[in-house]
């Protein structure tokens, strides 16, 4: 079996705060093959963003990662010294966050952006050569190439969005982290973005972990999905069959969510409850106060995640054999 | 580049009516002040005749407001008047002080950002740290402490007991020669003359007092710097520089420091006034024979006419500063347009 480019195995990760611990990021394993796409999808405040910043230990303090391996290519990535983490930021690893009317700096021209981002990973680079592969990739994002030498605020939301994807994949890397990337566009521009996503993943051959709280959205692009949970993996699985049978209840309760316009539903469907506490989680499985479907030994013991026959993977007692 | 000038112009317009509305209220407390002129330069005793021709000679007698439109017709005409104590115009004191003043407040500013800004931008970079907290109470303490205080500490410390540095004056008397006479900025007027040792006597004379406004001054900046630093550095894009691996000194110093340097500009522009505040009185300290030292005198002396001059090339000083201090912000915020 080829190599996986990402494997993280046991991750948890903790936000001492003066309250106590927030519990963001628990146990969490999985691994990620070349060219694959990988959709996180839960609530806010499930760890999800925290799990994608700590790929490339970018976690705001107080955060830590408190157990867990993570590798890339095989490589120990947090045995790696602090530059040579830096290296794989952007060169390897790049990632784009939810914010693209925030995540440039006001004050430098795209160009200068650009620049700099190439000339942190290739010292030898000219400032023409670098606007020539900027303008490159503003092409193939559909941007006209002048803009390169305006300021973000001259930009439209859309615009800055398809720069960040720029700024992300200007250094060739192998794998993109997509952190809410469509949250602050509007559906017009979100679908826009989503085919283009799509069509670079083929076009520089990456893969791609996204992470959302739209379903719908992780759908159109994911080929598996990981439904996460206050800071665990709930289920894990193909995209399809994830839609077409989801086995944890919670799962189930986040496609009920999703409006369909093809049924004649009256109301929008929600889960009742909310996300749960981090800091004091609840006993045995975190999603048991909310369950439809609870069991005593939901709230005693947590569920294991189980791998089944079809590769699907899900932690919950009523799909444990044992059961 | 057109919309500039417009603003500028506009800008300069603008000091008109504050400088009228200042000069009024300077005009009318200068007399309502106990005291006058003729009173201090005669005496108490001086007969009743004598006085009453003196103020006639200064125009004393004539009613306030012909006074005060004989003045401001005066000022129209850029005409600062002639002195009520000296037999000079008023306008020679004030271009013979003005360059120990703007020497002394150009060196107290470099202090004080020299001090402020690397050590706000450092604390905030250690946060919670033994040294942030040591720079933060450094800050505290300088922004508390009466500036002719800090300067008698710095005379005691560095010159009296040290002996390291004199304590007053802009040049040793002994050193008096044609290398002072050009411009009156003596750091220049010593190396246009290519004399290094009277150089060296004023940079020496110098240290102490610009060094007593610029820790004075800087806590307040330290304080700034530090608050905004951290500000910036938890926004997005410092966040989005740092996964895209731009390396760490970049995204503090580029990134970080220009982003947070905006709000330390436009402090910097509030605070030239109390810069200047903070000269009169580091002048009296130093003996500095500055502008702060005239003014000082010629309010002892009820010398009308000087104090207004002084007053009005104060007003003048923040306004220049204030429309440059308008012009850096098009120069580093790419979304300032005028």
């Amino acid at each position: 079996m080829e190599q996986p480019i990402l494997e993280v195995k046991n991750l948890s990760i903790d936000y001492p705060i003066s309250i106590g611990t927030v519990e963001a990021v628990r146990d969490v394993s999985f691994s990620l093959k070349e060219g694959e796409s990988l959709g996180f999808v839960g609530e806010s405040g499930c760890g999800k963003s925290t799990l994608g910043l700590s790929l490339l230990q970018l976690l705001r303090p107080p955060g830590q990662i408190v157990a867990g391996e993570m590798y890339y290519y095989g490589k120990d990535l947090l045995k790696m010294k602090a530059e040579e983490v830096r290296k794989l930021r952007g060169n390897n690893i790049a990632m784009v966050f939810q914010n693209p009317l925030t995540s440039l700096d006001p004050l430098y021209s795209i160009e200068d952006q650009f620049f700099e981002t190439l000339k942190e990973h290739e010292p030898k680079i000219t400032r023409e050569e670098a606007a020539e592969r900027a303008g490159k990739v503003l092409e193939d994002l559909s941007i006209d190439k002048d803009r390169l030498y305006e300021y973000p605020h001259q930009l439209s939301g859309g615009m800055r969005q398809r720069i960040m994807i720029g700024l992300g994949l200007i250094l060739d890397p192998d794998l993109l982290i997509a952190d809410e990337p469509t949250t602050s566009l509007d559906v017009i521009v979100e679908a826009g973005f989503i085919d283009l996503l799509a069509r670079l993943k083929k076009e520089y051959n990456i893969s791609l972990i996204l992470i959302s709280h739209n379903l719908g959205l992780v759908a159109e692009i994911a080929d598996r999905i990981a439904v996460m949970y206050g800071g665990k993996l709930m289920e894990v699985g193909n995209a399809e069959d994830i839609f077409a049978r989801p086995m944890h209840p919670y799962t189930e309760g986040l496609i009920g969510c999703v409006p369909n316009i093809k049924m004649d539903q009256e109301k929008l469907v929600s889960m009742p409850g909310s996300p749960p506490d981090l800091v004091n989680p609840p006993s045995g499985c975190r999603f048991s106060p909310r369950c439809p479907k609870v069991m005593d030994i939901c709230t005693e013991k947590e569920p294991p995640l189980k791998t089944h026959k079809d590769g699907r993977q899900v932690a919950c007692w009523l799909h444990d054999e044992a059961n | 580049m057109k919309g500039l000038l417009r603003y500028a112009i506009t800008r300069i317009l603008l000091t008109i009516p504050m400088l009228f509305i200042l000069l009024t209220i300077v005009f009318l407390v200068l007399r309502v002040m106990p005291g006058d002129p003729v009173s201090a330069m005669l005496g108490a005793h001086a007969p009743e005749k004598v006085i009453e021709q003196k103020k006639e000679e200064l125009g004393l007698n004539k009613p306030i407001i012909v006074q005060y439109v004989n003045y401001l017709g005066q000022l129209a005409r850029f005409d600062l008047g002639n002195s009520m104590v000296l037999k000079q115009r008023v306008s020679k004191p004030i271009l013979e002080k003005l360059p120990a003043t703007i020497e002394l407040t150009l060196w107290g500013l470099f202090f004080t950002l020299l001090i402020g800004i690397p050590l706000g931008a450092y604390a905030a970079n250690k946060r919670r740290t033994g040294r942030d907290f040591t720079i933060r109470l450094y800050g505290n303490i300088a922004y508390c402490i009466p500036v002719y205080w800090m300067g008698l500490m710095l005379q005691l410390i560095f010159g009296v007991w040290l002996k390291w540095l004199p304590v007053s004056g802009r040049t040793n008397p002994r050193m008096l020669s044609s290398a002072f006479s050009k411009t009156g900025f003596y750091l220049i007027d010593t190396l246009l003359a290519g004399n290094i040792r009277a150089f060296g006597d004023v940079a020496v004379h110098l240290l102490l007092p610009s060094l007593t406004l610029g820790i004075v001054l800087s806590g307040i900046f330290v304080r700034l710097t530090r608050a905004n630093m951290l500000d910036v550095l938890k926004s997005d894009y410092i966040l989005a520089a740092r996964a895209r691996g731009v390396s760490e000194k970049l995204v503090v110093y580029k990134h970080g420091l220009k982003n947070a340097f905006i709000p330390i500009l436009t402090m910097l522009g509030l605070q030239f006034a109390m810069l200047l505040a903070g000269a009169v009185l580091t002048e009296t300290t130093f003996s500095w024979p500055g502008m702060g030292r005239l003014l000082m005198e010629r309010i002892y002396l009820r010398d009308y006419p000087t104090v207004q001059g002084v007053i009005v090339v104060f007003a003048l000083m923040v306004s220049v500063i204030s429309l440059l201090v308008d012009l850096l912000y098009a120069a580093i915020d790419p979304r300032v347009k005028y």
